[in-house]
Order: C-alpha cells, then sequence, then structure tokens
C-alpha cells in the first residue's frame, strides 16, 4: 500500500481546513463560490472514475449531470412530485442515460476520440431536445418555486446547503476510494492500461465499462439534482452544454485523474484561479476559460500526475519511483 | 484437453489459418513451430477467443470454445499470454500479476499476496515494487507468463516467451516453464528458440503458411524433409542431405 507522503497531508489537509472553517464560520461571499465549486467537484469525481480509473474519457458528462437536473426539475414542477423523491427518480434516470450511452458506445468497441466524440454528440442531442419541448421549458427553462423547507429539499440557509453539498462531494469521494480498494477498480486500471491484456487474465471489459458509466452517472446525476437544489433554475445550456462537459474533466485532469482526491483539489485549484482572474480584471468575461486553458497545458506538459502527483513527490515518506539498476 | 479442429480463418484475400488441427494432452508440453507469418499467433489468437475463425471447431475439456470472448475462455481454465508484451505499464509488478489473480480471487488483498507466490515462482520476487515499465525485456516476458499463470490456469498459451532473450535468460525460463508443468499445468508454447523447443516439448506441431504440416516428437520434426523445406525453401532438404552424404 502507499503511503500518504507530507506534500498530501498538506495539500488535503489545507483544502479540509478551509472547507471545514467554512462550515463553522460562514461567509457569504465564500459561500457562494464553494457550493458552485462543490457541485462541479461532485461531476468531476463522477468522470474520474471512468475517465481517470477506467481510461475511458468522456467528453459529455454534461448529460448526466443534465438529466439528473432535468428529471428533478421536471418531476417536481410539472407533476408536483416531493422533490427527494424526484432526486432518486433523477439518480435512477442519470445511471439509465449512462448506461445506455455506455452500452451503445463500448458494444461498438469506441475508444479513445471516438468515445468523446460520442460522449460529446449524446449531450448535444439532449441539450436540443431539452430546449426544444414545452415540457422541459423550451429555451426558457425551468424555474422551481423557491418553497424553503426540508420536506422541499430547499433551504433559506446557504450553510446548509453548503453542508448537503459538502456531504455529497464526501460520499462521492467515498465511493471513489472503495472503488480503488475493490477488484472493481483493479479492473477499471487494467482496461485503462492495456484491454487487450485485461481480457486475456479474464475481465469481462464490456461489462466493467459500463458498471463504471452508471456509477459515474449516478454520482454525476447527483451533482445535477444539487444543482437544480441549490439554484431552483435550469435550462439547456447550463445542463448540458459543453462547459459543464470540460469542468467536469478539468478538474480531474488538473488535480490528478485516477485519484481519490484529484478531482476535489483539481476542481477547487481552477475555480479559486478563475474566479481571482474575474475580481483582479474585470470586465473580461471569459478570461476564466483562457486561464482554464492555459493551466491545462502547463499541468499536461509538466505534471502528467496532477497536482496529487506532485504532492505525492513532496515529502521523505515516499521517494519518486527511480529506474531500476538493471534498466540503466 | 485442448483440441483444434480443421480450424481456417481469412483476413480479405489472405487466408492466415487454413485448415488447421491440434491436440493437446493434459500434463504435456507441446510446441508449436513454424517460419514468420505461418499464422502461429493467429491460431493462439482464434483459441483464445480474441479472433473468431470461419469454420472449424476449438473444444477445451470437451466443451466447445468456439466463438466465446476471451474473458470467458479466461475463466474456463485457457489463458494465453501475448508476443509483443502488454504489461499494464503504470502498475508494479506485484500490481500487474495481482490482475490475474484476482480472477480467482476476489479480495484485494488476497490478490496482492497471490501475486506475491507466483511472482516468486517465476523468479520475480526481488522486482515486485518495480513499476512494470521499468523492466528489461526479459523482465516483460516473465511478467506476461506470472500474469497468465496467477489466473490459475489449465491450460497456458505461451507466445514466444523467449525471442529477445539472451541464452543464459533462456536456460532460466526453460526451468521456470518445466516447474509451472510440473507444477499440474498443461501448456502449448509457439517458439523461435529450437533449442528451446528441443529440452522442453515432448511434441511439436508445424504450421506453414495456414498450414499443419507435420506433428511428431521434435527430433523427428528436424529431420523431416517437408519441415525443412518449409524453413529453408524448395530443394533444401535434398541439398542438405547430398552435403552430408559428400562429408
Amino acid at each position: 500500500m502507499k503511503t500518504t507522503s507530507f506534500g498530501e497531508w498538506v495539500l488535503y489537509g489545507g483544502i479540509c481546513a478551509y472547507l471545514l472553517t467554512l462550515l463553522v464560520m460562514p461567509s457569504q461571499l465564500w459561500l457562494g463560490f464553494t457550493i458552485n465549486a462543490l457541485i462541479v467537484a461532485i461531476l468531476s469525481v463522477a468522470w474520474n472514475l471512468l475517465g481517470g480509473f477506467g481510461g475511458q474519457m468522456s467528453f459529455g458528462h454534461a448529460a448526466l449531470f443534465g438529466t439528473g437536473a432535468y428529471v428533478t426539475a421536471m418531476l417536481q414542477v410539472r407533476w408536483g412530485i416531493n422533490p427527494w423523491l424526484a432526486a432518486v427518480a433523477a439518480i435512477v434516470a442519470a445511471t439509465a442515460v449512462a448506461g445506455f450511452i455506455a452500452a451503445l458506445s463500448f458494444r461498438y468497441g469506441l475508444r479513445g476520440s471516438y468515445f468523446a466524440l460520442v460522449t460529446l454528440a449524446f449531450a448535444e442531442v439532449l441539450r436540443i431536445l431539452a430546449s426544444s419541448f414545452e415540457i422541459s421549458g423550451g429555451g426558457q427553462g425551468i424555474l422551481v418555486p423557491y418553497k424553503a423547507g426540508l420536506a422541499n429539499f430547499q433551504f433559506a440557509d446557504r450553510s446548509t446547503t453548503y453542508a448537503l453539498v459538502l456531504f455529497l462531494v464526501v460520499v462521492a469521494m467515498l465511493i471513489t476510494l472503495a472503488v480503488q480498494r475493490s477488484r472493481f477498480g483493479a479492473y477499471l486500471i487494467a482496461i485503462r492500461e492495456n484491454e487487450e491484456a485485461a481480457k486475456a487474465l479474464g475481465i469481462d471489459t464490456f461489462r466493467t465499462k459500463v458498471l463504471a458509466m452508471m456509477l459515474s452517472g449516478a454520482i454525476g446525476g447527483a451533482a445535477g439534482v444539487a444543482y437544480l437544489q441549490t439554484y431552483l433554475f435550469i435550462d439547456a445550456p447550463i445542463a448540458f452544454g459543453s462547459t459543464m462537459s470540460i469542468e467536469a474533466l478539468l478538474g480531474p485532469i488538473i488535480g490528478g485523474a485516477g485519484t481519490v482526491w484529484g478531482p476535489l483539489v483539481g476542481t477547487l485549484i481552477i475555480h479559486g484561479l478563475g474566479e481571482t482572474a474575474k475580481h483582479l480584471v474585470s470586465g473580461a468575461p471569459g478570461l476564466n476559460l483562457v486561464l482554464y486553458g492555459v493551466v491545462l497545458m502547463v499541468i499536461l506538459r509538466y505534471l502528467p500526475d496532477g497536482i496529487v502527483g506532485l504532492a505525492r513527490r513532496i515529502g521523505p515518506r515516499r521517494a519518486a519511483p527511480t529506474a531500476m539498476p538493471e534498466d540503466r | 484437453m485442448l483440441s483444434v479442429s480443421n480450424v481456417t480463418k481469412r483476413f480479405g484475400g489472405l487466408v492466415a489459418v487454413s485448415d488447421a488441427s491440434l491436440k493437446v494432452d493434459q500434463g504435456r508440453i507441446v510446441a508449436l513451430i513454424g517460419p514468420n507469418g505461418a499464422g502461429k499467433t493467429t491460431l493462439f489468437a482464434i483459441i483464445g477467443g480474441f479472433v473468431t475463425p470461419d469454420s472449424g471447431r476449438i473444444q477445451f475439456e470437451g466443451r466447445d470454445i468456439t466463438g466465446m470472448p476471451p474473458h470467458a475462455i479466461c475463466r474456463l481454465g485457457l489463458t494465453r499470454t501475448f508476443q509483443i508484451v502488454q504489461p499494464f505499464a503504470g502498475l508494479t509488478v506485484r500490481e500487474n500479476i495481482a490482475i490475474g489473480a484476482h480472477l480467482r480471487h476476489r479480495g484485494r488483498a488476497e490478490a496482492l499476496e497471490r501475486a506475491a507466490i507466483v511472482g516468486e515462482q517465476v523468479g520475480m520476487g526481488p522486482l515486485l515494487d518495480q513499476p512494470a515499465q521499468s523492466l528489461t525485456v526479459a523482465g516483460r516476458k516473465r511478467l506476461e507468463l506470472a500474469r497468465a499463470l496467477a489466473t490459475e490456469a489449465k491450460l497456458l498459451l505461451l507466445d514466444e516467451v523467449m525471442a529477445g532473450l539472451i541464452p543464459s535468460e533462456i536456460t532460466e525460463i526453460v526451468a521456470t516453464i518445466r516447474k509451472i508443468r510440473d507444477s499440474g499445468v498443461t501448456i502449448l508454447l509457439i517458439e523461435h528458440v529450437m533449442q528451446a523447443v528441443m529440452s522442453l516439448s515432448e511434441e511439436a506441431y508445424v504450421l506453414n503458411q495456414g498450414r499443419m504440416i507435420a506433428h511428431g516428437t521434435p527430433a523427428q520434426l528436424v529431420a523431416d524433409p517437408t519441415v525443412i523445406e518449409a524453413y529453408l525453401g524448395h530443394g533444401a532438404a535434398e541439398r542438405l542431405k547430398q552435403e552430408s552424404d559428400n562429408a
């Protein structure tokens, strides 16, 4: 088992300290920013299960996020179903959508950029469908009436929302941890590293990938539910637009794909940077996206293991892997 | 244990394997030899379920496995290695072998423990915590073997596990393979290193241009004119015989 390095302790400790401080001493300014980042982090954790561990890079995770958000919204507003029940139904729906996309893509052996393109296409199709029909609110989107209360899954107090979102992030990360320590996780990594070899060693790669995508769908759907219950509004560009898909993969890649902490670390860092840039240079909308791009390029070039990979190399606990003596 | 009957596989106009049959009895080491491009690896891919044959049947322990997916065949106890080594590059040797061990051991700790045992068995004990990508060619070949062995296969298909090794490494791996067989695993291997084929196998098949041209003990085969011609060209057997007569 790998031990936790000094750098990791500092990194994770710092993040926990920040998140817990906010829980104890709420500040409206920081809460708004952090809630938003954490919702994206949930989706990033979802992406990381399939993309980080399984190596199947989805470019359309908005499809899962959007399904979660839309199904909750529609069930509540159109049919008056209890928001908690609607949330469960939304997670089931997102899992089903994920299973459908995965089964279709992997059945025909799509990998790499082909899989990425197909997932992107699914998100786009859903975006167009959502903005075309009356029942999904068309171009206006769906506004959920504000009725604060536990029964309605709405909270007047931002700190309560924050606590809920934080709880979801923790659950999602615990799921990742459980996957990492299981045979299922080992199989996913094997598929990422070499799919042919995985098949030869008795791994049902199709089933493993579809299951991973469905688990990813459930968590991604939960992110959508959390978004809707926080902002009480959803429309097609937010739910299914490529911004959400890109944010889903930026976090894990910058933070460290295939790690438990990577998605949270990455998402907090890029959101922090984006927010800072917005305040420093006002009146340049979209600047944060430019910044994300630059950060992504720097990370891919110099830190392919992401921030978590960097933290692992800091400190005496775990030396960087050295080449074998007989190799040099 | 394994019986391949009249298997044919075409890739477009090219007949890679044509009406090939072979049988492997339990507890033996059987070699499949033949010149480059004879279709040996294709035949392995067919047996392992990676390629579906156009016609013919493959039976493993009396069960028809033709057309079954690789993972299902592996679960029955038939595992192959790859000629071009396919390590899980980012993982350590131990983690690599554990993936194979997971087939019969669900728990992570249990699989890692099994991996260490199998690693020792093939002589990779000191390398267990090395990343697979830092291994030498000999190490990678051994890793292929270890991973396949960890699935607790009854029949191992070894595709050129000795290619690219130096003589001392070959001697080592020959001993390892013999040890594996003595532990009760049947082995079918593709090999170009004739020294190894001669010393390891009791029985060999020769594939040439997709056809099974000969079958016998290695000693019989190296004297067989059709086999010599397959390797050295038409009339070679005749010339060799004349030369040895003149000498």
